[in-house]
C-alpha cells in the first residue's frame, strides 16, 4: 500500500476525529513484530512476542513455602518494590493467598482447614477485557496488543479509579515516598514516585530482551507456565485445554489471562 | 455586584474570618499531605476511598438538587420560589467548587490533574464526571448573576438566558447520574452494582439538598432582614418528604435484593455496614444512627403538624441531613470496599489530617456560599417589595 504525506494526514486527521488516530498512525508505519505497535519499537531482535500472553500457575509444583516466597521475593527485589512493614501501606506485584481468598465463593462448610488455606499465587490477571482500563481517565493504565496490561506511571494522576475497578485487588497505591523502603535499589529498574498506581507488568522489559518474566525463572519447573494463549502450540495452549483449570472470578466476564491448574 | 460581599458588620466579618481560619487550618494539613503523600489519610490498598470521595459524592447531590427549586419556579411558574431560587443556584456553586476540590485533594499526583482533559478517554466515566461538572458550575454561575443583576435593576432577565436555565434541567440530572455511574459499572463491587444506583442517588439528592435548603433560609431569615417566607419553606418540606420517602423506599429495594436473593456477596456489605461483620463493627453505630435519623425525619415530615410547625421542621431537616450524610458520604464509599475483593474485612477510619483537610474544604465552599448569599440577600434587601419579573 502506498500512501503520500497529504493521504496521510487526511487518513489520520479524519480517523482521529473517531479516536481513530492511533491505529490509522500504526497502520503506516513498517511492522516491528506481529501484535506490536510501533511505540514498542525498542523491541530487539530476540524479543518474546506474542498474541496474547497469559501464565498457568500450577500450585502443586511449588514443593514448600520456600519456593513461593522466592517467586515472590525475585519480582518485588528486581521491580524495586519497597516494603514498609504495614498492610495500609502494603505494595505488592505477586503475592500469596489462601484458596478462600483467592477464589471466594468456591470454598465450602465441609472443606478441611487445610483445604481452604492451600496457598494459591496471585497476580495481575491481565485480563482480556480489564475494567482498570476501561475506567482509567487518563490512559495511564492500558492494553497493549499483545494482552499486557500496562502502566504509564508519568501519567498516572493517582485517582485510584483502576484499584476500585479490579476485581483482584492486583494494584498497589503509593501511599507515600517508597523509596526510603526499597532494600537493595536494582538500578536497571525504575523506581516509582508517590502517588501513583502500580502492579505486575509480566515483566515487559524482559520479555522485549527475550527473557521470561522473573517469576517464571524463579519458580519451580512448570510451577509458572508462560506464552502465548493464541498460539496452540504453546505450551500454556496445551495445558489449558488439556487439564482442568480456573480462573479467578471468571463470572464478571474480565476475561483473565491467568489460569490455575486444580489437580495437579 | 461583587462588592456587597465586602460590606458587611462585625457578626459577618467574625463569621468569615471564622471560616477563613478553618480553611487555613485544612490547608495547612493538605500541604502535610502534598508532602508525604495520601499515606497521612486512613486509606489503603483495600479502602482506597474514603471521606474525601464521600464528600465529592454528598456534594453533588446538593448541587443537583437547586433543581428542585429551579423546575417549580421555571416550569412550573410557581412564582413563590422566585425569591430563593437564587439560593438553589448559589448553593449548587459552592456545592461543585467543594466537589471539585474533594477530587483535587484526593489526587496522588494532583499537579497532573489536566491530564483528564489532555487525554480524553471517553470510556472513562470520570471524564464524563468531570465535563459535566464544570459545565454545571458554568450554567449556575451564569443563570445566577444574570438574574440577579436584572432583579437588581428591577428589570426581567434577558430572553437569551432561558434556554440555559432549561439546559441546567437536565444538566442537574446528569451530573448526579453519571457521578452514580462511577460507581454503578465495577465489577465486584456489590454494594455498588446496582440498576438502581443512580436513582438512589437523585432520590437522596433531592431530599438532602432542599432539606438543607430549608436550614439556610431560615437561617437567612434570623440573621438578616431577607425573609424568604413561609409558604416557599413549606413547599420545599414537601418535596423533601418525597424525595425522602423515594430514597428510604430505594434502599429498602437494595435489602430485599441483596438478603431475598442471599448471594452473599451482595448481602456482605450490608451486614458490615448494620450488623459487623468477622468481628469488625466500625460503622455499625454511625449506620444505625443514620436508620433512625431517617426513620424520625421521615415519620416527623410525613405528620403535617410537624411539618408546617417550623421548629419542627427545622428539626427533621437537620436530622434527615444527617441522616444522608452519613449514608452517602461515608456509609455508601466504605461499604464498597468491605470487605475487599479478596472477601477480607479491612476497615477504615479518617485520620486526624484527613478530617481537618475535610472540615478545611467544606469551610472553603461555606465561605464561597457565604459570600455568594451576602450579594444575593443585599439585592433582595435593596429590592424589596418589588414584584420579580422572571
Amino acid at each position: 500500500m502506498s500512501m503520500d504525506r497529504r493521504q496521510f494526514l487526511k487518513i489520520v486527521g479524519i480517523s482521529s476525529l473517531f479516536g481513530l488516530g492511533a491505529s490509522a498512525a500504526s497502520a503506516t508505519y513498517p511492522v516491528i513484530a506481529p501484535g506490536l505497535r510501533p511505540d514498542q519499537a525498542r523491541t530487539k531482535k530476540n524479543a518474546l512476542i506474542a498474541k496474547r500472553w497469559a501464565m498457568v500457575v500450577d500450585m502443586s509444583k511449588f514443593k514448600s513455602e520456600e519456593d513461593i516466597k522466592k517467586v515472590i521475593a525475585v519480582c518485588h527485589a528486581a521491580h524495586n518494590v519497597p516494603d514498609f512493614g504495614n498492610i495500609k501501606d502494603e505494595i505488592k506485584w505477586i503475592w500469596k493467598e489462601p484458596f478462600k481468598n483467592a477464589f471466594p465463593g468456591q470454598e465450602h462448610d465441609r472443606m478441611s482447614a487445610e483445604q481452604k488455606h492451600l496457598p494459591f499465587i496471585v497476580l495481575c490477571n491481565h485480563c482480556d477485557n480489564p475494567a482498570c482500563v476501561r475506567v482509567c481517565p487518563t490512559q495511564a493504565t492500558f492494553k497493549r496488543k499483545d494482552g499486557i496490561v500496562m502502566m504509564d506511571m508519568h501519567r498516572c494522576i493517582g485517582c485510584r479509579y483502576c484499584m476500585a475497578a479490579c476485581p483482584y485487588g492486583a494494584r498497589s497505591f503509593n501511599y507515600r515516598d517508597p523509596r526510603p523502603f526499597i532494600k537493595n535499589e536494582n538500578k536497571e529498574h525504575p523506581t516509582r514516585t508517590r502517588g501513583v498506581v502500580e502492579k505486575c507488568t509480566f515483566c515487559t522489559e524482559r520479555l522485549s530482551i527475550g527473557k521470561m518474566p522473573y517469576c517464571v525463572e524463579a519458580a519451580p519447573q512448570g510451577g509458572l507456565v508462560f506464552g502465548d494463549l493464541d498460539d496452540p502450540n504453546s505450551e500454556v495452549s496445551k495445558i489449558v485445554s488439556s487439564k482442568y483449570t480456573i480462573r479467578r472470578k471468571p463470572e464478571l466476564g474480565t476475561r483473565p489471562s491467568i489460569f490455575y491448574v486444580i489437580g495437579g | 455586584m461583587l462588592e456587597k460581599a465586602l460590606e458587611g458588620g462585625t457578626k459577618y466579618w467574625t463569621w468569615v474570618i471564622f471560616l477563613a481560619a478553618l480553611s487555613a487550618v485544612g490547608t495547612y494539613y493538605y500541604l502535610q499531605q502534598y508532602a508525604y503523600g495520601l499515606g497521612i489519610t486512613g486509606l489503603s490498598r483495600d479502602v482506597s476511598w474514603g471521606l474525601y470521595i464521600g464528600q465529592f459524592t454528598f456534594l453533588v447531590g446538593v448541587a443537583a438538587s437547586a433543581v428542585m427549586l429551579v423546575i417549580p419556579y421555571y416550569l412550573h411558574d410557581y412564582k413563590k420560589f422566585g425569591k430563593i431560587v437564587i439560593l438553589g443556584e448559589f448553593l449548587a456553586i459552592s456545592a461543585v467548587i467543594m466537589c471539585i476540590l474533594f477530587i483535587f485533594v484526593d489526587m496522588g499526583q494532583p499537579m497532573r490533574i489536566t491530564n483528564v482533559m489532555l487525554h480524553p478517554t471517553l470510556n472513562a466515566v470520570m471524564f464524563w464526571d468531570s465535563l459535566v461538572l464544570s459545565g454545571y458550575l458554568f450554567l449556575n454561575v451564569l443563570i445566577g448573576w444574570v438574574t440577579l443583576g436584572a432583579d437588581r435593576k428591577g428589570v426581567a432577565p434577558p430572553q437569551w438566558i432561558k434556554p440555559f436555565i432549561y439546559l441546567s434541567i437536565p444538566w442537574a440530572i446528569s451530573i448526579h447520574t453519571v457521578t452514580a455511574f462511577l460507581y454503578a459499572g465495577l465489577p465486584g463491587r456489590h454494594l455498588w452494582l446496582t440498576a438502581i444506583l443512580a436513582a438512589r442517588f437523585l432520590a437522596s439528592a433531592f431530599a438532602a439538598g432542599p432539606a438543607l435548603l430549608i436550614i439556610l433560609a431560615m437561617i437567612v431569615r434570623k440573621v438578616t432582614t431577607f425573609d424568604p417566607g413561609r409558604e416557599p419553606i413549606q413547599t420545599l418540606g414537601k418535596i423533601v418528604t418525597y424525595a425522602m420517602f423515594a430514597n428510604v423506599f430505594f434502599l429498602g429495594l437494595e435489602l430485599f435484593t441483596a438478603f431475598y436473593s442471599n448471594i452473599p456477596g451482595h448481602a456482605h456489605p450490608f451486614h458490615y455496614l448494620y450488623a459487623g461483620l468477622e468481628g469488625h463493627n466500625e460503622l455499625v453505630p454511625m449506620m444505625w444512627t443514620s436508620s433512625i435519623l431517617a426513620i424520625v425525619s421521615l415519620a416527623m415530615l410525613l405528620i403535617p403538624a410537624a411539618r408546617k410547625n417550623e421548629g419542627t421542621l427545622a428539626f427533621a431537616a437537620v436530622a434527615l441531613f444527617i441522616s444522608l450524610w452519613i449514608d452517602k458520604g461515608f456509609g455508601l464509599i466504605i461499604g464498597g470496599f468491605v470487605p475487599n475483593m479478596m472477601g477480607q474485612v479491612r476497615p477504615y477510619w479518617p485520620t486526624y489530617p484527613e478530617t481537618m483537610i475535610t472540615i478545611g474544604v467544606w469551610a472553603i465552599g461555606i465561605l464561597i456560599l457565604t459570600f455568594l448569599y451576602k450579594i444575593a440577600i443585599t439585592v433582595r434587601e435593596e429590592t424589596k417589595g418589588v414584584e420579580l419579573e422572571h
